[in-house]
């Protein structure tokens, strides 16, 4: 065996200057502040993770219960239960600091413009958070979340006050819930976005036959899941198009080769979500096996392929 | 948390013990299970989700759980047979205190509830701990440990080592709603008779004296409990069912006892947040900082 010629693949990936040793990230609300999983496996193998969305208030979230299944997926209406950000920057990040020493993604939530700035401009001057992931897009709460996701005006508003306090890259996490998302896209470019992050979840619904009623207590909730990977590479491909910032691509990744596929419809970088739930290991076991399926597919580099499905 | 925490788990056996109810035997690496009341998360093949079933008895490499098939997941599961081979995720929740019962323990199941006060029953016991068992189930049929909660009579011989006083006892009361078996009505309607009862040979009311309807208060909202049972003697107790029991039972006994409770989950081991409960001492997740809370912290009315 030649080792020369088996150099290992080069897997990590650069956002807004920012570089990662991998692609992959744990997305928000699968991930808590990583501490479940920090006593699984060394979370430092992770290229990042985004935390738990950040409100300014404390929030139980809505009512239980919460969860449903589908086929190959399923139903979450948690509405955005965190410790608020007092709590998230006075215990959440010291206590995260021990277990992560790598730049986190901060995910931020908000009811109104003003609180969306409050939250960002507070969290920017943590020395941990890498990217700031500004949440427009949760279905699961009524007045703010994804109301400023689904109107292009509201979603670059937000983004331009948000980008006035802020010193660290500005990612807009969008909703796929809109009839066309390049749309969003270019208004949160325009207005400034470092970067986007899609796609958010779908909103869903399930009825319990017995009852005839909803089986979330919310009646909606967000469609997480590998039955929603196909609309998340299409909707990557479709913004990769749009816009001229980086993408962080995410929906149903629960493998390698999900990654390498997002990757090739536009993604830099990838979160992985519903999966961590089913499978605690999920993230390093896809890091593991990136090498080897880049080796298998001819990839030198995995920043190579971002985006190559258009030039081909 | 440890390796053993996912592992592949070989079936033993997937046996019918009442209606709709299923008794698996797993062999796996059984160390992660600590208390008594602590849960599996199965990868039932086909669904996304896993299926969060408490743990019936755990030791060594025997690990049984006792299921109800209530929908699509329980039911592939139920059609499972030895040999097969299932992902778990072990040692998840808290679980049961088992010394928190100083003298004798109350310990109340209902339905599939039942389950995971067998391992405490035979920890109790093994404490030489008397323990007292109500179960509540619908119907007959759906009665089930029965008799393994009086073997646990014979299990533990009097006077083992470093032991000096009486025999722990264990005695069973079934009730059913429909009065096929056993007491008619729920258990707290059993309690009330057990408890309430014992304080006549006291010389104190009667069940039926202590029963009477309150002029103050006729629908026995006041208070712990209604109709004057609060002068119940009940020891510390452990309870897991249905959330109607629950609140029934910490209403009529009060809070000196532990509550399981019950959620649906998405990941079980506290990422989701999906099974968030509402505490005396903040937001909890029924997975990973429960199930079992103490009872005067949960169900508070407000």
């Amino acid at each position: 065996m030649n080792s020369e010629e088996r150099k290992p693949a080069d897997i990590s990936v650069t956002l807004s200057g920012l570089r990662l040793d991998n692609p992959i990230i744990p997305a928000s609300g699968t991930f808590g502040f990583g501490e479940e999983f920090a006593k699984l496996y060394d979370i430092n193998v992770l290229g990042s993770f985004s935390f738990k969305g950040t409100t300014r208030e404390k929030r139980f979230g809505n009512p239980t219960p919460r969860i449903a299944e589908c086929t190959g997926g399923m139903l979450n209406s948690v509405g955005l239960a965190n410790p608020g950000i007092d709590e998230v920057i006075e215990h959440e990040l010291p206590a995260l600091k021990k277990i992560f020493r790598k730049p986190v993604v901060a995910n931020i939530s908000g009811f109104s413009i003003d609180e969306y700035v409050y939250n960002c401009e507070r969290i920017d001057k943590e020395e941990q958070v890498g990217i700031i992931e500004v949440n427009i897009s949760c279905p699961n709460v009524h007045d703010g979340g994804m109301a400023f996701g689904t109107s292009a005006k509201a979603a670059a508003e937000v983004t331009r006050a948000v980008k006035a306090v802020t010193t660290k890259p500005v990612y807009m996490k969008l909703s796929p819930n809109v009839t066309d998302i390049t749309e969003i896209a270019k208004a949160c470019e325009e207005a400034g976005a470092d970067g986007l992050s899609l796609i958010n979840t779908l909103m869903g619904m399930r009825i319990d036959l017995k009852t005839g009623r909803h089986i979330l207590a919310n009646k909606t909730g967000g469609l997480s899941g590998p039955c929603i990977f196909p609309l998340a590479v299409r909707m990557v491909y479709q913004v990769y198009d749009a816009v001229k910032i980086p993408i962080i691509g995410m929906g149903g990744v629960s493998t390698a080769r999900d990654v390498i596929e997002l990757m090739y419809a536009g993604a830099t970088a990838v979160q992985v979500g519903a999966a961590n739930l089913v499978d605690p290991y999920v993230c390093p076991k896809i890091i593991e096996e990136l090498p080897k399926l880049c080796e298998e597919l001819k990839i030198e580099k995995l920043t190579d392929i971002i985006g190559k499905t258009h030039n081909i | 948390m440890k390796k053993d925490f996912m592992q592949t788990a070989v079936i033993v056996s997937n046996d019918r013990i009442a209606k709709a109810t299923y008794e698996m035997k797993l062999n796996c690496d059984a160390s992660a299970i600590t208390a008594p009341g602590q849960f599996i998360n199965i990868d039932v093949p086909g669904f996304f989700l896993r299926r969060p079933i408490s743990v019936c008895d755990a030791e060594d490499r025997s690990l049984t759980i006792i299921y109800k098939v209530v929908g699509k997941g329980t039911l592939a599961m139920s059609q499972m047979s030895a040999g097969e081979e299932l992902n778990i995720l072990t040692g998840l929740g808290n679980g049961f205190d088992p010394e928190r019962a100083k003298d004798g323990a109350l310990l109340v199941g209902g339905g599939c509830g039942v389950a995971p006060l067998y391992m405490l029953a035979r920890k109790l016991v093994g404490k030489n701990k008397s323990v007292r068992v109500v179960l509540g189930f619908n119907t007959k049929d759906e009665v089930f440990l029965e008799q393994e909660f009086l073997d646990l009579n014979d299990v533990y011989e009097f006077g083992c080592e470093g032991f000096e006083g009486e025999k722990p006892e264990v005695k069973v009361t079934i009730t059913t709603v429909d009065g096929s078996y056993g007491v008619k009505g729920f258990v707290t309607d059993a309690i009330a008779q057990i408890y309430g009862s014992a304080k006549k040979t006291n010389n104190e009311k009667t069940y039926e004296e202590g029963n009477a309807i309150d002029a103050d208060d006729p629908i026995g909202t006041k208070g712990t409990a209604p109709h004057g049972m609060s002068e119940m003697k009940v020891p510390y107790y452990y309870a897991c069912g249905p959330l109607p029991m629950l609140k029934a039972l910490k209403k009529s006994v009060g809070n000196h006892g532990e509550l399981s409770l019950e959620e649906r989950m998405g990941c079980g081991f506290g990422a989701c947040v999906g099974c968030s409960v509402k505490t005396t001492k903040g937001f909890k997740k029924v997975c990973a900082d429960g199930p079992v809370f103490p009872a005067g912290e949960v169900l508070e009315e407000t």
